[in-house]
């Protein structure tokens, strides 16, 4: 490309705008450290796993009764705050609320049903080193479902004061983006924990 | 507010003889003078050299608790330290000039030089440089008042437990490292991506990633490294305070825990960090040395390579700080080979640096005269780092002074060298003024002979066999002489020091003016005034070599144009441009200065002390605080084009 091209002035968007805008790119850069840190989660507990132990690791198979549904909650929400973010690209208010509600009300019963599966465990954050890797992965990943949930409901104030629509719309995109992530992370966290004990084939 | 502008075709302009959209400009971007404006500030060039400032106290720090030792150390048998007090000394020692100083500096040089170099207005997120910077001082407070009562960190910069667990040190010491590691790491990430979004998306129009200066190679890299590899060590430190507090048993063999995971997560984040606070200088030395050569730099594109390589290879070698721990044979062949072949990449730029000044012609200036030293103590630091790469001999070194000279070599060599010969270089554009280089000759001399007497016969007294972190030592071991030795040199280092630090104060009323490009240098940091207009440029450059103010001289046609592009003032405005080809993409709107960075780094100090005290009352408080500030800060605003027209 030569630089006379390069100068010559044309139409730019101006502000935070969709892809364009900064946030989305820090949002970005913010899901690669997160990712990372789960990295090291589940680094931490394949590295335990892998190493002799006098005791079952884990110390029963994991029930999938909870969590399977309960994964599939978290996968549908990813789906309804695609729709949301949709309706906002649209302009289309009712969609845009639609579908971050109901994000967030999935994301509530998702939060609620961990802790049930946090009370059904037999052992605790005290009892093991398995145990104390099942609640801290566990933990990292609620924390990060309630910060989640927290960007959704400024999301949804934001929209019902009607701040968004086909013009400027990053805000939503990058929580969307990053309620994927959490979505996406959770399903690493469920195949550690819950899928891979039933793999090693232990008798 | 009138109408909403969603888009615009910017007008382009001659920069020159235009007063009025200076002073326009300047009523956008200037801080407002008084305490509010020092506090509120989102400068990248104040913060810049607030950030320099710090570290140098930070390095100052460091520097007297490693005199104290030197004394205690200078001959055998002395009693200035008690056992416990070494220890704090040491570890606090460490812990400063690897975490406070070594990285802090050069992010200080990065925050004040990306944006001019890449020829934009501020740092792509400015409240959140103003915030990484708060949270990196707050953070260094919140680690010496362990100092104050009495119980600083004393296991040790690597902190290696069972010596870190509860059983073994009960106080508080590690508790501080825990807490001040984890409230920095929010800083140096953050701040890693703040130069990832700055560097991919504020370059100047026509400024592709193939004409990046070379220094901006360095910053890219190493922060792409840091978001990736402090969470481990955020973590590591988040579950040893788990198991101090909390009865967890990460670490704790009994219940299938695992001691080594510590070291592990330790070093993965370790060993890279040893090149994130290394390969930006090695980046300021390739950004500065050739316009003290006169020349561009030999293999920009091999020289580029070869930083983001050591950084990949970097990450796939932190194993070899635990050749002793007793690992798989298959391990140990791996990791030795990767560690041995990083010399690669480094010998890549080392024979780039030794090309440029050999073709070119050099100007023996100060600052050229630390980037030789530089080079110099760069071989002798990779050469010994290249021996305790080979398994066997790791062994037989491994916590011998032997280690300790070469991490010197490496830190103080490939780090202090080039930020002395960088502030050389770019003080006359922070400040206006030159430094006195009679005084930077007598300086660079003190500093290199001090720093060879007193670093290098620790090698020697490692190879006899000298354990290091003891405190004392008996005369029949033969190391006195080599000790006293070494502690001459490192009070003759901390005079050469010393002598800058003079130079500096002094300079900076009566040093000679000195002009926008006092060293007829090459890119487009030397194209403003000196120091820069707070707006940096009047209009956004437009970029065609990676030499902009060089092109006429190099024999090419003069397509860069510095002085003459897009006008960009309806308000506090820069330019983003797309990631590889830097065509023009979207006229951002910056934010203006605010306390709220400031009150969100204050929270943040409230909710690390508060966790240190174990007051959960005070701690949710100290959240709820955060909650309410941070949706303060993203708060969604017309003024930075975030929201559609209707609402105000």
């Amino acid at each position: 490309m030569s630089l006379v091209e390069e100068v010559q002035p044309r139409r730019l968007p101006v502000g935070s705008v969709g892809h364009h805008a900064t946030g989305w790119w820090a949002m970005l850069c913010g899901i690669v450290t997160e990712g990372a840190l789960f990295g090291y989660l589940l680094f931490s507990y394949y590295y335990s796993a892998m190493q002799p132990h006098t005791e079952l690791w884990p110390p029963e198979l994991p029930h999938l009764s909870l969590a399977l549904p309960n994964t599939i909650v978290l996968l549908v929400s990813s789906g309804a705050i695609w729709f949301g973010e949709r309706g906002a690209k649209r302009g289309n208010a009712s969609e845009e609320l639609l579908g971050t509600a109901a994000a967030i009300i999935l994301g509530i019963i998702f939060v609620t049903v961990q802790f049930f599966e946090w009370h059904n465990k037999p052992f605790s954050i005290q009892s093991s080193a398995y145990g104390s890797l099942y609640f801290t992965i566990t933990g990292f990943h609620m924390a990060h479902v309630m910060v989640g949930l927290l960007i959704l409901l400024a999301i949804l104030i934001w929209c019902w004061r009607g701040y968004f629509g086909p013009h400027r719309h990053a805000y939503v995109s990058i929580a969307a983006i990053y309620w994927h992530f959490i979505d996406i992370v959770w399903l690493a966290v469920f195949f550690t924990i819950y899928v891979t004990p039933y793999l090693t084939g232990r008798s | 507010m009138t109408e909403i502008e969603y888009d615009r075709v910017p007008k382009v302009a001659e920069a020159s003889g235009r007063p009025e959209l200076s002073a326009r400009l300047r009523s956008f971007w200037e801080s407002k003078p008084g305490l509010y404006g020092w506090l509120a500030t989102v400068d990248h060039k104040t913060l810049g050299i607030r950030y320099i400032v710090t570290a140098f106290v930070f390095l100052g720090l460091g520097g007297i608790e490693a005199l104290i030792m030197r004394i205690q150390l200078a001959q055998p048998n002395e009693h200035v330290l008690t056992p416990e007090e070494y220890n704090q000394l040491f570890t606090m020692h460490g812990i400063t000039m690897i975490l406070w100083y070594a990285l802090p500096i050069l992010t200080g040089f990065s925050v004040y030089l990306q944006p001019l170099l890449l020829g934009c207005r501020d740092m792509a997120l400015p409240r959140l440089n103003a915030f990484t910077y708060w949270v990196f001082l707050f953070s260094g407070i919140f680690l010496y008042t362990s100092f104050l009562i009495g119980a600083a960190p004393d296991a040790g910069w690597f902190n290696y437990v069972p010596l870190a667990s509860i059983e073994q040190d009960p106080g508080p010491n590690i508790d501080f490292y825990a807490m001040a590691n984890i409230f920095l790491g929010i800083s140096t990430t953050l701040g890693g991506v703040n130069f990832i979004v700055t560097i991919l998306r504020f370059r100047a129009p026509g400024m592709s990633i193939n004409r990046l200066p070379i220094m901006s190679w360095g910053t890219l890299t190493i922060s792409v490294a840091s978001v990736l590899s402090i969470p481990a060590v955020s973590l590591a430190f988040f579950l040893l305070w788990m198991d101090r507090h909390f009865g967890t048993h990460f670490f704790d063999p009994a219940t299938g825990g695992q001691p080594l995971l510590w070291q592990h997560l330790f070093w993965l984040w370790g060993h890279p960090w040893v090149y994130i606070i290394v390969l930006p200088a090695l980046s300021m030395v390739s950004q500065a040395l050739p316009v003290c050569c006169r020349r561009p730099l030999v293999g920009y594109s091999l020289v580029a390579l070869a930083t983001v390589l050591t950084m990949v290879l970097g990450f796939g070698v932190w194993l070899h700080h635990m050749f002793a721990t007793g690992l798989p044979t298959m391990a140990l062949a791996f990791f030795s080979a990767v560690s041995l072949v990083i010399a690669i990449p480094s010998a890549v730029s080392l024979f780039a640096w030794l090309a440029t000044i050999w073709t070119g012609r050099p100007d023996f200036t100060t600052a050229f005269y630390f980037f030789a030293g530089f080079i110099i103590v760069f071989v002798i630091g990779g050469v010994s780092g290249f021996m305790t790469a080979s398994v066997p001999v790791d062994w037989q070194l491994t916590d011998t002074y032997f280690v300790v000279a070469h991490i010197h070599y490496v830190l103080i060599g490939w780090n202090l060298f080039a930020v002395l010969g960088a502030l050389y270089h770019w003080f006359p554009k922070m400040s206006g003024r030159m430094l006195d280089e009679t005084l930077g000759k007598i300086s660079f001399w003190f500093v290199f002979i001090g720093f060879n007497v007193g670093f290098f016969p620790m090698h020697i007294s490692g190879l006899l066999g000298m354990p290091r972190r003891i405190y004392t030592y008996s005369p029949e071991m033969g190391w006195s002489t080599l000790n006293l030795i070494t502690s001459i040199g490192s009070f003759v280092l901390a005079i050469g020091l010393l002598i800058t630090l003079v130079n500096v104060v002094r300079s900076l009323r009566v040093g000679r003016i000195a002009g926008p490009n006092p060293w007829d240098a090459d890119t487009l940091e030397w194209s403003t005034s000196s120091p820069p207009p707070p707006y940096n440029f009047a209009v956004i450059p437009t970029v065609a070599s990676r030499s902009p103010l060089w092109e006429a001289r190099l024999g090419e046609p003069q397509r860069s144009q510095p002085e003459r592009g897009f006008v960009l003032d309806h308000g506090k405005e820069t330019l983003g441009t797309t990631m590889l080809d830097a065509v023009p993409d979207v006229i951002v709107k910056m934010p203006e200065d605010s306390l709220v960075p400031l009150l969100l780094s204050l929270a943040l100090a409230a909710l690390f002390t508060t966790m240190m005290l174990e007051a959960w009352w005070w701690l949710a408080a100290s959240a709820i605080a955060i909650l309410v500030i941070t949706v303060a800060w993203l708060w969604p605003r017309q003024s930075l084009g975030e929201i559609e027209g209707s609402t105000p």
